[in-house]
Formats: C-alpha cells, sequence, structure tokens
C-alpha cells in the first residue's frame, strides 16, 4: 500500500517535470518578443542588450528551463508583465475565488448526480428514467458559456432576481454573496450533475446484473438493501474515478463562467494572460492548474486502492 | 486451382463485408432517435454545403439603418450591432463548426493512432516516452490546453482545428496502445511475424485494420465536444476572429444586446447544442452498432 502510494507519487512527480517542460517550450514558441512585451519596445538598444542577458534569453532552452525550474519549484515564477507583481501573488488573489465556487459546484452535483442516476437505474425504462436519463444526455451537451448567458438573461434581465456579475465572499457580504454565486453555481452544477448521473446509471445497471446481486435478493434480502448496500458500493466505484476527473478538471473548467459573470478567478486570469501574452502568467497558471489536476488524480488513485481491494494485490 | 481458391476467399469477403455493413445501418438506424439525429446532422451539412443558396442575406453585408433589431418579417432573428442579419450569420456560422470539428478529429485520430500503434507495438522505451508525454497533455484540462495552445497558434480555422486536435489525440493514443497489445498477441501477428515482414507491413496491414472499429467510435465519440470546444474558445475571442461568423463568437457578440436582441445570443448557442447533442446520439449509435457484444453476436 506505501510502495503503491509512492510509486505513484514518484510517478506525478514525473509528470509534473514533462508538463513543466511542455509549458516552458510552449511559450518559448510563443510569436514576438518577450523584452519587447515586458518593456512596451520603447528602450535602448544597450537596455535591450542588458536586459536580453538578465533573462538568460541568450542560454540555450534547456538551461533556462532548469533556471526557471529552480525559481518555480521555491514558488517564484517571476513578474507578471501586465500586473506588474509577482506571478505567486496575483495568482494567490484569484485562486481562492475558483476554488471557492468549484468545490461548491462539486458537492452540489456529486449527491445529486448520484441520487438521480440510482433512481433511472433502479427505474430502468419508466417514465422517471427516460425523463432522466433524456436530460441527462441534453445537459451534458449545453456549452456552458450559453447556459450561463441564457440564466443571465432570464433570472437576471427578465425578472430581476438576482444581480448579473460580480463576485463577493460569504463573510463579506453574506446574502449578497449567495445572490451573486446561484448563476455560476447553477452553470458549473448543470455539466456534472448529468455527467455523474449517467456514470452511475450505466455502473448501477452493470452491477445489478452480477450474480451476487441475484444471490442477495434471492436469499431473501430486502430489495432497498440490496440495492443501497450491495450494489450501490460496487457501483459507485466507476464513479470515483469520475469525481476526480471532474474535481482536477473543474479549477479551469470555470473559464466559460468566470468570463460571463465577470468573477476574477483563475479562468478569466488564464485568459488575460493569453490576451496580453504575459508568458511568466501563463506558465504559472497552466502549471499550477495541471499541478493541481494531477494531485487530484493521486488522490482518486489512492482512494480507489482504499475503496477496492482487488487493485492492491495487482 | 489456387487462382479460383483465392477468388471465392475474395468473394466470401466481399459478402462477408456486405452483410456486416448490412448489419451495421440495421442497428444503427433500428432506433428513432438516432434516425432523427442522423437526419438532423445531414440537414446542417446541406445547410453549410448551400449557405450561399438558403441564407436570405450576406452574413458580412452591414446596414446602418437596421442595427440591433428584434426579430421581424424581413429578418426572421433580427439583426446585430452592425445590422447584419443574424440568421444569415448562424447558417454560414454551421461552417466554421463543422469543417473544424471534422478537421480536429482528423487530425487527432492520425496523430493519436501513429503514436498509440507505435507505442503500443515496440513497447519498452518508446512507449514509456510516448505514454509520459500523454499522461503530462492529460494532466491539464483540455479547455485550459487549448487556450494555452491559442496563445502559441492563434486563431483561425487551421489553427483551431491543429489545436483542438492536438488536445484531443490523447485519447487515441491511450486507446490504440491497448488495442495493439491484445491484437498484438494473436497468432496471426506471429504468423506475419515469422513470415519476416516489416514492422511497418505488420502495423500498417494488420494492426491497423483489425482497429478500425474502435477508431470510428471514438471519433465520432468526440466530434460533438470538438465542436463544443471550438465554440468555447470562440466565445472567449480566442478561436476563429470577429468578423467571420462564427457560433460561439455570434454567442459572444449578442451579450451586450440580450436586452434588444435576446435572440442573437440565445439562437446559436441552441445550435450548437442541437449539433452536439445529435453529433453525440449519432456517436452513441454507432457505438452500439459496431460493437459486436452489444449486437448479441459474441
Amino acid at each position: 500500500m506505501v510502495r503503491y502510494i509512492l510509486q505513484r507519487l514518484g510517478q506525478t512527480i514525473l509528470i509534473l517535470l514533462i508538463v513543466s517542460f511542455m509549458t516552458y517550450l510552449l511559450v518559448d514558441f510563443l510569436p514576438g518578443d518577450p523584452i519587447a512585451a515586458m518593456t512596451g519596445g520603447e528602450i535602448s538598444g544597450e537596455t535591450y542588450d542588458r536586459l536580453y542577458h538578465e533573462m538568460n534569453m541568450d542560454k540555450p532552452v534547456l538551461v533556462r528551463y532548469v533556471l526557471w525550474l529552480k525559481d518555480a519549484v521555491t514558488g517564484n515564477f517571476g513578474t507578471s508583465q501586465s500586473y506588474h507583481m509577482p506571478v505567486t501573488s496575483v495568482i494567490a488573489e484569484r485562486l481562492p475565488v475558483t476554488i471557492y465556487l468549484s468545490l461548491m459546484a462539486f458537492f452540489i452535483s456529486v449527491p445529486l448526480g448520484i441520487v438521480f442516476g440510482i433512481i433511472s437505474a433502479v427505474r430502468r425504462g419508466t417514465a422517471a428514467d427516460t425523463v432522466v436519463t433524456t436530460t441527462a444526455n441534453v445537459c451534458c451537451c449545453l456549452p456552458q458559456f450559453w447556459l450561463g448567458i441564457l440564466f443571465l438573461y432570464l433570472l437576471s434581465m427578465m425578472l430581476g432576481w438576482l444581480p448579473a456579475s460580480g463576485f463577493v465572499w460569504p463573510w463579506e457580504n453574506f446574502v449578497e454573496s449567495v445572490r451573486l454565486t446561484i448563476m455560476p453555481l447553477l452553470c458549473l452544477a448543470v455539466g456534472g450533475i448529468a455527467s455523474i448521473a449517467r456514470q452511475t446509471r450505466s455502473s448501477m445497471l452493470e452491477v445489478i446484473r452480477q450474480d451476487y446481486i441475484r444471490t442477495a435478493k434471492s436469499k431473501g434480502l430486502k430489495e432497498k438493501k440490496v440495492i443501497y448496500v450491495h450494489a450501490l458500493k460496487n457501483a459507485l466505484l466507476p464513479v470515483i474515478t469520475l469525481m476526480g476527473l471532474r474535481l482536477g478538471g473543474l479549477v479551469g473548467g470555470s473559464v466559460f463562467v468566470e468570463n460571463v459573470f465577470v468573477i476574477p478567478g483563475m479562468g478569466s486570469l488564464l485568459v488575460n494572460a493569453i490576451n496580453s501574452l504575459d508568458i511568466p502568467l501563463i506558465q504559472g497558471c497552466v502549471l499550477l492548474i495541471a499541478a493541481f489536476s494531477s494531485v487530484i488524480n493521486l488522490i482518486t488513485d489512492i482512494v480507489y486502492v482504499i475503496v477496492d481491494p482487488r487493485i492492491r494485490v495487482a | 486451382m489456387s487462382q479460383t481458391n483465392s477468388k471465392t476467399a475474395e468473394q466470401l469477403i466481399k459478402e462477408h463485408k456486405a452483410k456486416h455493413r448490412r448489419q451495421f445501418l440495421k442497428t444503427l438506424f433500428s432506433r428513432k432517435i438516432a434516425v432523427a439525429s442522423f437526419v438532423i446532422v445531414i440537414l446542417m451539412i446541406l445547410a453549410a454545403l448551400l449557405a450561399g443558396v438558403i441564407s436570405p442575406y450576406d452574413p458580412n453585408v452591414i446596414s446602418i439603418t437596421e442595427r440591433t433589431q428584434g426579430p421581424s418579417v424581413a429578418h426572421l432573428l433580427g439583426t446585430d450591432e452592425f445590422g447584419r442579419d443574424v440568421l444569415s450569420r448562424i447558417i454560414y456560422g454551421s461552417r466554421i463548426s463543422l469543417v473544424v470539428g471534422v478537421l480536429a478529429v482528423m487530425i487527432a485520430c492520425v496523430i493519436g493512432t501513429l503514436a498509440g500503434m507505435v507505442a503500443g507495438f515496440f513497447g519498452g522505451i518508446v512507449d514509456d516516452v510516448i505514454s509520459r508525454i500523454a499522461e503530462a497533455i492529460r494532466v491539464i484540462p483540455q479547455v485550459v490546453l487549448a487556450i494555452a495552445l491559442c496563445a502559441v497558434f492563434g486563431g483561425g480555422i487551421v489553427n483551431m482545428a491543429i489545436i483542438l486536435g492536438i488536445s484531443n489525440m490523447t485519447v487515441y493514443i491511450r486507446m490504440m496502445r491497448s488495442q495493439v497489445l491484445s491484437i498484438k498477441e494473436r497468432d496471426y501477428i506471429m504468423a506475419g511475424k515469422l513470415q519476416g515482414n516489416s514492422s511497418a507491413r505488420l502495423m500498417f496491414r494488420h494492426i491497423l485494420p483489425n482497429s478500425v472499429s474502435p477508431i470510428i467510435v471514438t471519433m465520432t465519440q468526440q466530434i460533438g465536444g470538438t465542436i463544443l470546444s471550438e465554440a468555447g474558445l470562440s466565445f472567449l475571442g480566442l478561436g476563429i476572429s470577429v468578423p467571420t461568423a462564427s457560433w460561439g463568437s455570434l454567442v459572444a457578440g449578442g451579450r451586450a444586446y440580450l436586452l434588444t436582441n435576446p435572440v442573437y445570443s440565445l439562437a446559436p448557442g441552441i445550435c450548437i447544442a442541437l449539433l452536439v447533442i445529435c453529433l453525440n446520439t449519432l456517436g452513441d449509435g454507432v457505438r452500439d452498432a459496431l460493437d459486436p457484444r452489444l449486437r448479441g453476436e459474441i
């Protein structure tokens, strides 16, 4: 068990190293001159040469990467060119907002998704199943940004129930915060509920067919007990993977919602960074988001081992 | 003697293929929802092809006197902030979604299938390198990867297809790698090896043709999501640049005019959702039809 975890930890670090190198290379390929972007282009040739040397542009890519990585490991991603602040502090300002929204959306969508999935699996072929399955299939395909605009139009503009945009922490102004987060959370949660419901339904149907369920039923256990104790336990295994995937993707996945509702989070920060070609910021954001999702992957795998003893043997 | 034998074998193969094709189409279209999706997708493709004929106006002609109007008889879905006809722009926008979607899936499929096949076939260090890189790509959420790639490649139809192709290819690498690993152990590959066939011949003549079904299934499952991603990037202003109408940028363009003409922003989104839903339904149909286990053959 400990060996497995250590092994996976090693893999995660290796993957993150590859990601960091790719991020570095990717940004190295960017069109445009980073020095010109940083200074606005109005500098003398001498200053240019000095900066060129200071930024290690005269060294080969690998050397620059190692230098950059040394700083990055200690949490120094350089200075953002558009915010004129250390990348770490720019991100530190935005990250909590995204994590707050993402976790809320996650904790809304998991139980609801599982409940809907169970309902449609247990009542397979009935009207309830058809409604849940169809709704889930449709909701999976709705563009999140469009859903946001639809909510904005209906709930904010037509009915005037909710404020259109912005973000406030609950401890600053609780009522306003709740009013502001309803629509973003709805958008973020809908896709999650739909995909978790679909996964729960299909793995539930798979499990219900197994012999041990028939055995449990034939030895006279109550239907409810069979479903909720014996079947659900195993049916939720694949759902854990999906939950991990969703949680890992949430930090990056709120890009559209943050854009529509003007929320100062990681997603809008990344889009800003791309639009202003802010290289250190792009590197920091991508690496951080990748690190987040691979740590979640790692946790998912560990949880999996704890829940499913069969993996430990293999 | 051998001539006639090989001919009958060829005929047999042909008959077998024809039978399979019939069975595939029969299963695919046995469900009404799949038929409906197929019809809608075909209609959308036709609309994209015949955009010049069926759209009531030129999508890029500016008319100052008709700026941001709601739906009317002259403009069924109203006009945008430059007085351009929204319906015509939506019809033309379908071209972008379909072309980018198909191109991106093809790019992802070619690169991913090749890389996955090489990784699975050669194993060892080759496999390690390819698999680790694929894992590293997969760990970056797809939206984030695509956005980051946008900065490098820039917008435009071809660049968009490349970006989405790269961010989708890991699915094919994984699928193809495991496919090859299972096929590699079969007797006919061993026989091929003993005959002295080259690795390339084994891969392209024997392994690849036997992996066509899962490749097609993956492609049909991916195209909807790819179109959704393109729309998202265009919505963020990173994809197809402004004068060209694409569904994503239309939704973004209409945001500021929700009060005067909500249809401007909402209608293209409905088109995206409809196309993606139909493609996904069709993809599920293709999967069920190609998967012999579900068809009850095995």
